[in-house]
């Protein structure tokens, strides 16, 4: 059956069935949003962001080809069609009623006469590519920060005629976005670059919202993504058991482990009630792998579903508990988040600073405590994550200038190394007092009792 | 990477054979009261004060479960072998005992340990709390069947009215989700008492189908034990919450009952069990605290449970009862001030406990010369 499956699959080609199946996933997934449609208009809106970004990224001289505009035409009609199920007894992928048809069709006449003119307003144009760019980062600011993400979802609730009192900064959950607005800088940097190559707009879409990787990642690189989509693939039973190990690894660590610590592991609540120094420690240690296999086991399992698929996302989790210094935690902890910011904001920022004559250690200092605190804000544009990015980038740079000082001495012994697993492990938790923990003041008090000053 | 055909009958057929067997086996070794027994409380964990019980297990730290091996097992009784210089005593009953919206350090068993009472010979003299918030004389007896085991030396048994119809006997889902505790215990004592063991389906044998609840919770229960150790926390008590109504409808309906109140029409025969559980352990019964409104219709009723009649005909032939049966026995249904009581007419604040704990400590010096 899965042989056949798998033929059939390989027969219709299987670059427009994840094309399919990414966009309407892309729907299915998206939760339910308190201001009215917007579960419908926010998975519209990624698939519309993707169409324009694609647009704006294509190479001088480039031209709509025939997939490309039966792609384009898929999505429109799509959209159509989902919008038509509100004719239907019950919702089909929408987590409510999809909004009017002509609202729809509307929408989907906008984003066409966008992604035409950004077609031809792209065309290579840094100045162009780098509006868009401040406009992709501009949402994701407004989405993380509270009190703008609050003021936004008040507008939207008086635009949809429902009570703006209401608005909370959590009435919009766009799914993945986070996600797709990284792969969407990576696009529109690497044209400004020149580095992007030339790619249609089916596999663009895909890249941008394949579903296995849509809410928690891996950040996947296009033009490592792209031709594993265009290769012939045919699912075997040495392919199945790749991804099936990767499947029940990432459910086991996912929905045996975390969420078995989830149950003690550290919170606002648990923090606040917890006076015993050895059980804040264990509250602690439960929140640190807590954490990690909860990621760590949506990464298997984004990895196994793409397997499934033909395309061998990147790995995301390198045993980062099990490094002895901060510089190669972050080598193996959200591997493609870190990737990514070193590439898009690091590397330029240090190399400026380079042309600027700073010394090296302000160089270092300013490049790893400015992308930390970004990493940090990216979780959510808060005093805690703010801490916890300083924490981290204070802690690499430590590190940084002590690797520097001991350069050229003998390897640690193995006595050593372990001291500085534990080390390590023990600052990534004690970091993780600040990243979980709402305001300062409840983590202080925390990490008061964690050192028996309370 | 090589490419070979699946055979998806041979994975199906795979998968359905280590289901059926997993499920055979499970049937097979019936394993859930050994499972029961597997803890980490009293060894990774404290031991719990008080069985679990938990309507709300996020914020209690605590859950509803129906495995009695697990609740002792997680219960500190079942970690703290017996001194030589302890007289334990174990305090069963409804949720007036096991301490709705008390702090455990609230909870009678915990006001009678502060106490520190010593027997005639001198033993430090241990409460512990075996209560468990659903009211059932039947559910008490099958309570301190299992706990006999755990050596008492005195029973304390608070109850009420409520716990006496026989049509409440069963209605306790702990007593409904223990079906052969309760036959055994039924047939033991030739109690009035039908209880099916049927199973509800063919099916419901099936480790999956059946016990899938069950086994979450035993690991729900272990789960929840770490933030019970951290916190100490093992019920939520809200800021505010509905308080027990003063003024009463004009009713005097009690259940299926009609005045007058006949000793047949309650569950006397299960109190006597209980007594002959317990053997040599003497039993004190308690007619534990109501509040007696004075509001609107409190001419008709004491409370939103009791029309006055039943109350009273109850009252008489608890006494009665007690009397001819040798049966240790103390009326305390007025131990405790009416403003004292919390959401229900029988559950009592931390002042109302103490109250109650004074007025049980003159009954514990002169009927079981317990003094402090």
């Amino acid at each position: 059956m899965g042989l056949l499956a798998g033929r059939a699959y390989a027969r219709i080609s299987r670059a427009w069935l994840l094309f399919a199946a990414s966009a309407l996933a892309v729907f299915w997934l998206q939760p339910a949003a308190l201001v009215r449609g917007f579960d419908f208009w926010l998975p519209a809106a990624s698939l519309g962001l993707a169409a324009i970004v694609w647009a704006l990224t294509l190479p001088a001289g480039a031209s709509f080809t025939r997939e490309d505009k039966l792609a384009a035409g898929g999505l429109a009609l799509g959209g159509l069609l989902l919008a038509a199920t509100r004719y239907l007894p019950t919702t089909l992928l929408t987590a409510s009623r999809p909004p009017q048809l002509e609202l729809v069709l509307a929408l989907a006449v906008v984003l066409g006469v966008l992604a035409w003119l950004a077609a031809r307003l792209g065309r290579g144009r840094t100045a162009v590519l780098g509006a868009a760019t401040l406009a992709v980062l501009a949402v994701l600011v407004d989405l993380k920060a509270e009190p703008l993400a609050r003021s936004l979802n008040a507008a939207l609730r008086s635009l949809s005629g429902q009570d703006a009192t209401l608005a909370t900064a959590f009435d919009l959950n766009w799914l993945g976005f986070s996600y797709i607005a990284f792969r969407l800088v990576h696009a529109l940097r690497d044209r400004a670059a020149g580095r992007l190559g030339h790619y249609g707009l089916r596999d663009f879409v895909t890249y941008i919202t394949f579903f296995p990787a849509l809410t928690a990642g891996p950040i996947e690189r296009v033009e490592r993504f792209v031709p594993q989509v265009q290769a012939s693939f045919l699912l075997g039973a040495a392919e199945l058991h790749a991804a099936g190990h990767r499947l029940v690894t990432g459910l086991f660590m996912k929905f045996v482990l975390a969420d078995a610590l989830a149950y003690f592991a550290l919170n606002p609540v648990l923090g606040a009630q917890t006076t015993s120094t050895l059980w804040m420690w264990v509250l602690l240690l439960a929140y640190a792998w807590r954490i990690f296999f909860d990621f760590a086991g949506y990464t298997h399992i984004a990895i196994g579903l793409g397997l499934l698929f033909g395309v061998r996302l990147p790995e995301n989790f390198a045993r980062p508990y099990s490094q002895p210094n901060l510089t190669a935690f972050w080598n193996s902890w959200h591997i493609t988040l870190a990737q990514w910011f070193r590439a898009y904001f690091f590397n330029p920022l240090t190399r400026f600073l380079r042309t600027q004559q700073w010394p090296v250690w302000a160089v270092v200092l300013v490049g790893q405590v400015s992308t930390m605190v970004l990493i940090g804000l990216w979780h959510g544009v808060a005093w805690n994550f703010l801490i916890w990015g300083l924490w981290h980038g204070i802690g690499l740079f430590a590190h940084s200038q002590f690797a520097a000082a001991r350069k050229g001495a003998s390897p640690p012994a193995r006595w050593q190394h372990a001291l500085s697993v534990l080390g390590t492990f023990i600052y990534v938790a004690l970091g993780w007092v600040w990243f979980v923990l709402p305001h300062p003041a409840q983590a202080l008090h925390v990490l008061r009792v964690l050192f028996g000053l309370s | 990477m090589e490419t070979k055909p699946i055979s998806p009958l041979r994975l199906l057929a795979k998968a359905a054979l280590l289901f059926l067997g997993l499920n055979v086996l499970f049937t097979a070794i019936h394993p859930m009261p050994a499972l029961g027994g597997l803890s980490l409380y009293n060894r990774v964990l404290p031991g719990r004060q008080r069985l679990p019980y938990g309507d709300d297990p996020q914020r209690s730290y605590n859950l509803n479960l129906y495995s009695v091996e697990a609740m002792f097992a997680s219960h500190v009784l079942a970690g703290t072998p017996k001194a030589a210089d302890e007289y334990r005593v174990f305090v069963i009953g409804d949720s007036s005992v096991w301490g709705f919206l008390l702090e455990n350090k609230d909870t009678l068993a915990a006001q009678l340990n502060t106490a520190n009472l010593h027997s005639a010979d001198g033993r430090r003299v241990v409460f512990y709390n075996l209560g468990h918030p659903t009211i059932s004389l039947t559910k008490d007896l099958m309570i301190l069947d299992e706990a006999m085991q755990y050596q008492p030396d005195l029973i304390l048994w608070p109850t009420t009215l409520e716990a006496f119809p026989w049509e409440k006997q069963l209605a306790s889902p702990l007593v409904q989700n223990n079906p052969q505790r309760v036959s055994a215990l039924v047939e033991r004592y030739q109690l009035p008492v039908s209880v099916s063991e049927e199973p509800q389906s063919p099916l419901s044998n099936l480790f999956f189908i059946s016990q899938r609840r069950n086994l979450a919770d035993l690991l729900r229960l272990q789960l929840y034990g770490f933030a019970w150790a951290a916190t100490g926390i093992d019920v939520y008590i809200p800021e505010e919450y509905e308080r027990h109504a003063i003024d009463l409808e004009a009713s005097e309906t009690y259940g299926s009952l009609q005045p007058p109140l006949l000793a047949s029409q309650l569950a006397f025969d299960v109190l006597a069990a209980g007594v002959a559980r317990a053997g040599d352990v003497p039993v004190l019964v308690i007619n534990e605290p109501i509040f007696a409104s004075d509001g609107a219709n409190s001419d008709l009723r004491y409370n939103s449970f009791y029309p006055r009649w039943a109350y009273d005909g109850y009252r008489s032939l608890l006494a009665a009862e007690a009397q001819a049966q040798g049966w240790h026995y103390a009326d305390l249904w007025q131990a405790a001030a009416n403003d004292q009581f919390t959401n229900t007419p029988i559950h009592l604040t931390p002042q109302g406990t103490l109250q109650l704990t004074y007025e049980l400590l003159k009954t514990l010096s002169t009927q079981f010369d317990l003094t402090p």
